[in-house]
């Protein structure tokens, strides 16, 4: 079936190691805050300094993981466009992120694939890092269409095989 | 603290560690979301990363592309987090039961994430209301970082739609611990 929405982004368009366009954002108090929230982590030490710096031992509140997730699939889905299909993320939060950091989240394409049931993915390393101190790393596999008229959301029970 | 008190307390400590291993592999905590899933969630969320992702904002590609709009797969644990209140409710409620558990029975009052897994299997559509369970897969030995002295452990969340169907299994990595017992450089 072919589709009248064009995928901004195929498989046979990547090739390994190249770099993802960069995003930097300046994370004020808001950013944690509206990301907290936004992912209904009500835990206080991403919203009440004093907690954060108390009980924490951390210099100011800071982005909690959940949001963090939300980060790197919008980095990546600007990237590939609607059609790319997140399969599975790998985090490892090395460092905090907190409120005057300005973060950067830059990407490397690591492999290309199409698996036995005919799905494009590529894998990305995405960093995210301040002042180029890396604060989490991201493994992502995305899949890809292959085609113009192919989309991976339209794959169901054994057409969809999210772990490499 | 006297050497016997010391005894005790290594005895208490050593029970309570083979308690919650013995918890490894059990499936704890069946639960279903407090709410259907919802669009303005979705928006909420979006806005919160500035996701200009058309399937989330863009009826007529989320109709294309999956047959009407989805949440994006990264906010499947938004779904089953608790309101921070709820009529009749006299404790708070906890996400993550198994890492509060833990860090209760084993005397870490502080604990952080370190890495975290997400697989995605069938997307999260509005209305579903989504059910989980947990699943302690693993404790380590005593490990001192500089944050302090505690310990790791692994917990899966697995999540599934109101047709059973798979939606997502994640995995976390927690390091529960006391602070300023970390050796000093």
């Amino acid at each position: 079936m072919s589709t009248a929405v064009v995928p901004q982004l195929l498989l046979d368009d990547v090739t390994v190691g190249e770099s993802l366009p960069a995003l930097d954002y300046e994370v004020t108090a808001t950013t944690v805050v509206l990301g907290a929230l936004a992912t209904r982590d009500w835990r206080p030490m991403h919203h009440d300094k004093d907690f954060a710096v108390e009980r924490n031992g951390t210099q100011d509140i800071f982005l909690n993981t959940p949001n963090q997730a939300a980060w790197f699939e919008r980095y990546l889905t600007d990237w590939t466009g609607p059609h790319g299909r997140l399969a599975r993320v790998t985090f490892r939060m090395k460092g905090s992120v907190f409120p005057g950091d300005t973060m950067s989240l830059t990407g490397v394409v690591e492999s290309t694939s199409v698996d036995d049931v005919g799905c494009g993915f590529v894998t990305v390393a995405v960093t995210l890092s301040v002042d180029g101190d890396v604060k989490t790393t991201c493994a992502a596999r995305v899949a890809l269409p292959r085609t113009a008229d192919d989309n991976p959301w339209a794959r169901k029970g054994d057409q969809w095989r999210p772990a490499p | 603290m006297t050497a016997t008190s010391s005894a005790g307390a290594g005895a208490a400590a050593a029970a309570a560690l083979d308690e919650m291993r013995a918890l490894i592999g059990q499936e704890q905590y069946h639960e279903v979301g407090e709410f259907p899933v919802e669009r303005s969630y979705v928006w909420t969320s979006c806005a919160s990363v500035e996701n200009g992702n058309p399937l989330y904002w863009d009826d007529a590609v989320a109709d294309e592309l999956t047959g009407g709009p989805v949440a994006p797969p990264s906010m499947v644990s938004v779904w089953f987090r608790p309101h921070h209140w709820a009529p009749g409710r006299t404790v708070e409620a906890l996400p993550l039961q198994v890492h509060f558990d833990l860090k209760a029975a084993l005397g870490l009052p502080e604990a952080v994430m370190t890495d975290n897994t997400i697989e995605f299997h069938t997307p999260v559509r509005m209305g579903d209301v989504l059910r989980t369970h947990q699943v302690l897969r693993s404790v380590s030995d005593e490990k001192t970082t500089k944050l302090g002295t505690g310990r790791f452990w692994v917990i899966d969340v697995v999540y599934a739609n109101q047709d059973g169907e798979l939606v997502a299994v994640e995995s976390y990595t927690g390091f529960g611990y006391r602070r300023g017992e970390a050796v000093s450089s």
